[in-house]
């Protein structure tokens, strides 16, 4: 019952690990370790990229895992890592619902992506269309992780995995993004990544917490 | 039912109700060298029993007839579930009787005896117990179930000795669903067996304590039947465990009465090693509250539906 060559049982263990990442990452208390998780997840994209270079031969693949190895791996875990030191955020509170519950919501959602995905791969003729489920769900979990917390830093590493999910899809949809599109993305994640820093000293600076609920006021109170 | 697979049947039930004082006995000195204390001999479980069986049986004056009952139901359903196990063999005569969910079912009914037993008598500690059993079973079950739903879907039956055969035939390679579902496997069974994270089984007389304050109303030969249950217990499901993931080296009906001899040493390197690494993850976790324990188990449950789900989408 084992007809995938070697290369492709790496791509999809590589897959189910990104999905078991998003569940930690839905499951995490700690911020920190938060950020350790994304730059785990930016590893595995890495790997998963290569082999899937490996085994179409396209060329820009090779040049994009590069990119998400310097700037998933290292440049914006470093970056958030730097924040949270500066900023003292080590812990999250309690996310709005507890962990159990959006474990059990985050099992629907891989459910419903799976579901998504059926036809989208079946109509796909690339080697890696049967893991597009998974980078559905990955990106669902994100909004599900953003949905389900208060704090801006989580928010944002959250966010950040819903990018990586994207990356991830189009590599198993059409073997990625042309590299013109891939760098611009890259750019505007560094960008943002860089704008939202700003934005959270600015946040803190106003309402002493990083709680995005003192956003959801608009006038403020006498 | 041929002599081999008679022989292989009664070899592997003798065997398990003869081993499993021995393997918890191994557990437990493993955790005492993981701890630095000096470690009890591996016998100490049946030198326990031994004591406990030369007592007399004292019962509290308002127990029904139940609770007399109950050690013996329990240790009959641990013996029935220890012969439906492929632990040795798979060519067992016995395993048509039931398939896997049947043996969730066989364990479900050791636990709901458990329980009336320790509510009988109406001691605090004991419907304390019993609650938090019943809380613990109930999270438990329906991962076990999921686990053994993948493993029967990978290998396109329920039976066990079926699934264990069918997935030893495999090719290596990488299942994400298998590994999955093996680590959702340890988390119940740590659950199930009132080990650590859960449950400390060296604890007596404490608030936390869940199986111990079932039995706190036993004594002698009952008592001794509970602790030789609870012990086969778990043995089960190391065996089952072996079943499901390393099922390499049950011998088979084609394999002949060398395919059993050779099956014997294997599964005690096997319970050697599943002994040592059980004793080193309840040293290296610490005890969570009772009520983190719904979260263990749904990590649990999670894990085995996504093994599932995974193994819908990729196939593997």
């Amino acid at each position: 019952m084992n007809p995938l060559p070697l290369d492709m049982q790496l791509l999809n263990a590589c897959a189910a690990l990104l999905l078991l990442l998003s569940f930690s990452m839905l499951a995490q208390r700690r911020t920190v370790n938060l950020v350790h998780l994304l730059a785990l997840q930016g590893a595995l994209l890495v790997v998963a990229t290569l082999i899937v270079a490996w085994r179409t031969g396209e060329a820009h693949l090779y040049l994009s895992a590069l990119l998400t190895l310097a700037l998933k791996v290292f440049g914006l875990p470093f970056l958030l890592h730097r924040l949270i030191r500066r900023m003292n955020v080590y812990w999250d509170t309690e996310p709005v619902i507890n962990p159990s519950a959006t474990m059990l919501i985050g099992l629907l959602v891989v459910v419903f992506s799976f579901g998504l995905a059926q036809p989208i791969s079946a109509l796909a003729s690339t080697a890696t269309r049967s893991t597009l489920g998974i980078a559905i769900a990955v990106i669902l979990l994100s909004f599900l992780a953003m949905i389900t917390r208060r704090k801006a830093m989580s928010q944002v590493v959250a966010f950040l995995s819903m990018e990586n999910g994207l990356f991830f899809g189009a590599m198993s949809a059409t073997y990625g993004m042309p590299m013109v599109v891939e760098l611009g993305v890259a750019l505007d994640v560094l960008v943002a990544m860089l704008v939202l820093g700003v934005f959270f000293f600015q946040i803190r600076e106003q309402f002493d917490s990083l709680d995005l609920c003192h956003l959801e006021t608009l006038k403020e109170r006498e | 039912m041929t002599p081999l697979s008679a022989a292989t049947q009664l070899l592997e039930v003798v065997s398990a109700t003869l081993a499993a004082p021995i393997f918890l006995g191994w557990v437990n000195q493993c955790r005492a060298w993981l701890q630095n204390r000096t470690a009890p001999s591996v016998l100490q479980p049946y030198y326990g029993l031994r004591k406990l069986l030369h007592k007399d049986a004292v019962l509290a004056e308002n127990a029904s007839p139940l609770f007399r009952a109950a050690p013996y139901v329990v240790f009959g359903t641990m013996v029935v579930a220890a012969a439906i196990i492929p632990s040795m063999g798979t060519g067992l005569p016995m395993s048509a009787a039931a398939d896997g969910i049947a043996l969730v079912g066989l364990l479900a009914t050791a636990r709901v005896f458990l329980s009336l037993a320790a509510m009988d008598v109406g001691t605090a500690f004991g419907s304390l117990g019993a609650r938090r059993e019943m809380m613990v079973g109930f999270l438990a079950e329906p991962a076990l179930l999921m686990i053994l739903f993948v493993a029967a879907l990978i290998s396109g039956t329920t039976s066990l000795p079926l699934i264990a055969e069918g997935l030893s035939s495999h090719a290596l390679g990488l299942y994400p669903s298998l590994a999955f579902t093996a680590v959702a496997f340890v988390l119940v069974l740590l659950a199930e067996n009132a080990r650590i994270p859960i449950d400390n089984p060296s604890t007596h007389l404490e608030l936390t304590m869940i199986h111990e304050a079932m039995l706190l109303e036993y004594s002698a030969r009952h008592l001794a039947l509970m602790e030789w249950a609870a012990a086969l217990k778990l043995f089960n499901y190391a065996c089952i465990g072996f079943a499901l993931f390393v099922p390499w080296g049950a011998g088979n009906e084609a394999a002949g009465p060398l395919g059993l001899l050779l099956a014997v040493p294997l599964l005690a390197l096997k319970l050697i090693v599943a002994g040592a690494v059980l004793a080193l993850i309840e040293t290296l976790s610490a005890k969570l509250r009772v009520f983190r324990a719904p979260e263990f188990l749904a990590t649990a449950f999670l894990l085995a539906v996504l093994g599932l789900l995974v193994h819908l989408l990729l196939g593997a």
